[in-house]
């Protein structure tokens, strides 16, 4: 295994030939053993690869570099190990390795991205967690990237269902990248999930890595959720990449108006799925269990207990964030009274401020 | 007689000194000399004050000269030390009768023509004579009635060398004019750059009333908002509501500018609380204050009244960190090596901030900021810092609506009494706390002034735990509220003040999550 991890070090030879060598030469200890006469047989390397891999001879560090991994708990597993996700070898460009914290998916069970743009609104966020969470607690486990704005929303989704989840990173796996995220990468980690990465332990988040990434995200799963994608979104690359493998591709619709929702439309009209419910989803997927009890309904709170001026205002919120002026204007009730209700409904969770003197509807 | 001496006063920081100059002419080589750790402009005087002398019609004979002033200790600066040498210097050579300036303070600077022209800090060095128990100052014209302030203190001002001179020799020439000032003592200062009337901001009720309440208890105010909502304005029409100063006051703030030299001859005391714009790219020592010899900086000539910040986010971050000391301690420590000087640093801090760089946000259909451009953006500004605001609003973009309105707006005049009505409820309730307001108030004397019924209990414990919020801020709210019932007359905090000062709260990082 230390000579598989030396093979998978070596930098600036494509996965695929990796796998191709490997597949010659059996074992990736006659990989380290080759003689140079022997590595010029095989055609499909190029001079400055031949060089790269025989130049990974003198690195002297991956003995000590692969048990510094063990011990931070980081798994390797290369693409001949039989832990590798079939899932993923089906693709067009498997990574020749993947290192794992925690678990990897199981092969047996529905596997979907929930995905979106790390600018993102309250909507998109309130479904990105009612997706996620409602198709986590049917046991679908949840692939996304762990960035900022939907994936992150995504991964909490299913961990308040209790389901199991996996991040894959565009940074070395014991790298937690956004730094904000710390929460939720040790709580993945924690119900069961796992994080995923290519990229050798320790590799910073570089602007390339994530595109790459992206094809891993899809390759694990069945389906992929676009939750809110504006027109030259990153998940849009993952969009791709999942009709490339053949993956489904789903996208939540968003008002007409609304920029962020717009790749999302445009998906929609292409001829992705369009995700209505959850339940929908999950009959679609034949997972949906009549006999439970009814599964949450998407939309705000019961709104029973309101007085009726809360409701007026109430009524007025959305999911995109208003200010107290648009309310007042909408409900023609003075600033300091609309100001009062809205004070009186977050106190009582109806509404969320997001930011100053503008509310949404809460999300969870 | 060939010896002579004259008091004279200098100031450091805000503190002034009694000094005493002395003057010996003695037969010798013709040479002028002046001792007593002296800066150089001091120094300087020996040729202005010699010129002078000459230039007024009197001999200067070729004599030796020699001028101390006196204690050696103190280091003297300024020009205000030439009229007292030029008198000490005329009676050493008899041309004033010693013993005429007994007890007197001079204070003056020289031209060359014998001309006395005015010179910053006679406030603080009167007041210290005052203390001294001397009834009567020689000082420039121009700063009478600066000097004319203090009670009790017979003031005379001059306007050239011959007149201090004849003064001092008995002879009645400038009294006349003793009097015709006194009256312009009393006019009230209009301010150069005319202050903005609430009257003339259409719209924004919530920016209004957060303003009446800050300036009503004395609290800090943040407002953000999208370019062009008025902002700026807003904080510019609140210096118009701000309660007069009283006596007491009015003089606190008048040092601080006499030691500028900021004071306006015609109305010296300043009767209405400063209102300090400060850019963005000032310096801490411009803001603090600074020097060798510490100046008096911005956050002091707010003293009193409103110190406004305008795009905070701007403004260097360490320079915004020194505030918060005084933010605390309402006054300002700078230590150097000769000493530690204190500046009254009582003001009231109004800030402006865009939401994001762009000033959109969460308008996201607008808003192109990426969330750490906007999380840097906020990050300039200190949790720390923020945690001495107690309220925030936000200034909505003024639609088409509010611009065009004729709806008639409450005057600053009408805010301005029922700001003074509840500033008044405040000084009678801390009058033994020795604080001027709810925003001073301290902690531990929360509970006492701030009590809370049953049902308002049980609304905090809920916006204690659904706002999350801290201890710090907890308290602020029960500050703000507290202003929010004395504005409706109420000795008791119900639960709509509370509400009130609920959705005035400071933003809270989670806000800025995306």
């Amino acid at each position: 295994m230390v000579y598989e991890f030396w093979f998978a070090r070596i930098q600036g030879v494509p996965a695929q030939k990796k796998i191709c060598l490997r597949e010659c030469m059996k074992s990736a200890e006659a990989i380290y053993y080759i003689e140079e006469t022997r590595l010029r047989s095989f055609e499909f390397l190029n001079e400055q690869e031949r060089e790269r891999i025989i130049r990974a001879g003198e690195d002297q560090e991956y003995k000590t570099e692969y048990e510094k991994m063990t011990e931070r708990g980081i798994r390797f597993i290369p693409y001949f190990s039989p832990e590798y996700p079939e899932q993923l070898k089906e693709i067009q460009d498997p990574p020749y390795a993947l290192y794992v914290k925690g678990r990897l998916p199981e092969s047996g069970t529905k596997k979907a991205a929930v995905i979106g743009a790390r600018r993102c609104t309250p909507y998109g966020e309130k479904y990105a967690i009612d997706f996620a969470r409602a198709l986590a607690s049917r046991g679908v486990e949840i692939i996304s990237g762990m960035a900022r704005g939907i994936d992150g929303m995504g991964h909490r989704g299913a961990l308040m269902a209790g389901g199991r989840t996996y991040a894959v990173l565009g940074c070395g796996a014991d790298v937690c990248y956004p730094r904000e995220h710390i929460g939720l990468y040790s709580d993945i980690l924690e119900q069961g999930g796992g994080i995923i990465s290519e990229l050798a332990p320790g590799t910073a988040p570089l602007p390339r890595h994530f595109p790459a990434r992206n094809r891993i995200i899809s390759g694990l799963s069945d389906a992929v959720l676009v939750m809110e994608a504006g027109k030259k979104s990153g998940s849009l690359i993952t969009v791709d990449m999942a009709l490339e493998q053949g993956r489904d591709v789903y996208a939540l619709p968003g008002p007409v108006n609304s920029t962020l929702s717009d790749g999302c439309n445009r998906l929609i009209r292409q001829g992705a799925g369009i995700l209505l419910s959850p339940e929908e989803l999950l009959e679609e997927w034949g997972l949906s269990d009549a006999g439970s009890p009814a599964e949450r309904k998407l939309g705000g709170k019961k709104e029973k207990t309101l007085e009726s001026e809360e409701k007026l205002v109430y009524s007025c919120l959305g999911l995109y964030p208003k200010s107290a002026d648009q309310i007042v204007s909408e409900t023609k009730l003075c600033i300091r009274k609309v100001l009062d209700l809205l004070i009186s409904l977050e106190l009582q969770g109806y509404v969320e401020e997001i930011s100053k003197n503008y509310y949404v509807i809460s999300r969870c | 007689m060939s010896f002579s001496s004259i008091l004279s006063a200098a100031v450091d920081g805000l503190q002034a000194e009694l000094i005493r100059v002395e003057a010996d002419v003695s037969n010798g080589l013709p040479v002028f000399h002046m001792v007593g750790y002296l800066s150089s402009e001091v120094r300087e005087a020996g040729e202005r004050v010699r010129t002078a002398i000459r230039n007024s019609g009197y001999e200067y004979p070729p004599k030796r000269t020699v001028v101390n002033l006196s204690p050696a200790t103190v280091r003297k600066r300024g020009a205000s030390f030439d009229l007292p040498i030029a008198a000490a210097i005329l009676t050493a050579l008899g041309q004033i009768p010693p013993g005429s300036a007994k007890d007197c303070l001079m204070i003056g600077e020289l031209g060359l023509n014998g001309s006395v022209g005015k010179v910053p800090g006679i406030l603080p060095m009167v007041m210290e004579a005052a203390r001294q128990g001397i009834r009567r100052c020689i000082i420039p014209e121009e700063n009478a009635g600066e000097g004319r302030l203090v009670k009790g203190m017979e003031i005379i001002g001059v306007s050239s060398l011959k007149e201090a001179a004849a003064l001092l020799q008995g002879k009645p020439c400038a009294k006349q004019r003793k009097e015709s000032l006194e009256k312009k003592c009393e006019v009230e200062r209009t301010g150069e750059d005319r202050i903005p009337d609430f009257a003339e901001l259409q719209g924004q009720e919530n920016v209004r009333r957060a303003a009446e309440i800050a300036v009503a208890g004395g609290h800090n105010l943040l407002m953000i908002g999208p370019p062009g909502s008025g902002k700026s304005m807003t904080a510019r029409c609140m210096a118009g509501i701000l309660p007069p100063p009283d006596e007491e006051e009015s003089l606190e703030i008048t040092r601080i500018y006499s030691v500028l030299g900021l004071v306006d001859p015609e109305a010296p005391l300043i009767r209405q609380r400063p209102f300090r714009e400060v850019h963005h790219t000032a310096t801490r020592a411009a803001l603090i204050g600074g020097g060798t010899v510490p100046r008096p900086g911005e956050i002091s000539l707010a003293h009193g009244g409103i110190l406004f910040l305008d795009e905070l986010p701007e403004f260097n971050r360490s320079v915004l960190e020194v505030l918060r000391q005084p933010l605390e301690n309402r006054e300002i420590r700078l230590s150097r090596t000769h000493g530690t000087y204190r500046f009254p640093a009582d003001f009231m801090l109004v800030a402006a901030m865009n939401p994001c760089p762009c000033g959109n946000y969460p308008d996201l259909s607008k808003c192109r900021c990426t969330p750490s451009q906007i999380q840097m953006y906020l990050g300039r500004i200190s949790r720390p810092f923020l945690d001495r605001i107690d309220l925030c609003v936000e200034a909505p973009r003024i639609g088409f609506g509010s611009l065009t309105g004729t709806a008639r707006q409450e005057s600053s005049s009408e805010i301005r009494k029922r700001v003074v009505r509840v500033r008044a409820i405040q000084k009678k309730r801390y009058e033994k706390e020795g604080i001027r307001n709810n925003a001073a108030l301290r902690t531990e004397d929360l509970k006492r002034y701030c009590v809370l019924g049953n049902r308002e209990k049980k609304l905090m414990e809920r916006a204690f735990s659904q706002m999350e919020l801290t201890a710090r801020g907890y308290h602020r709210i029960l500050r703000t509220a507290r202003t929010i019932a004395d504005l409706d007359g109420e000795e008791r905090i119900r639960e709509n003040h509370l509400r009130e000062a609920l959705s005035l709260r400071m933003i809270d990082e989670k806000y800025w999550r995306r």
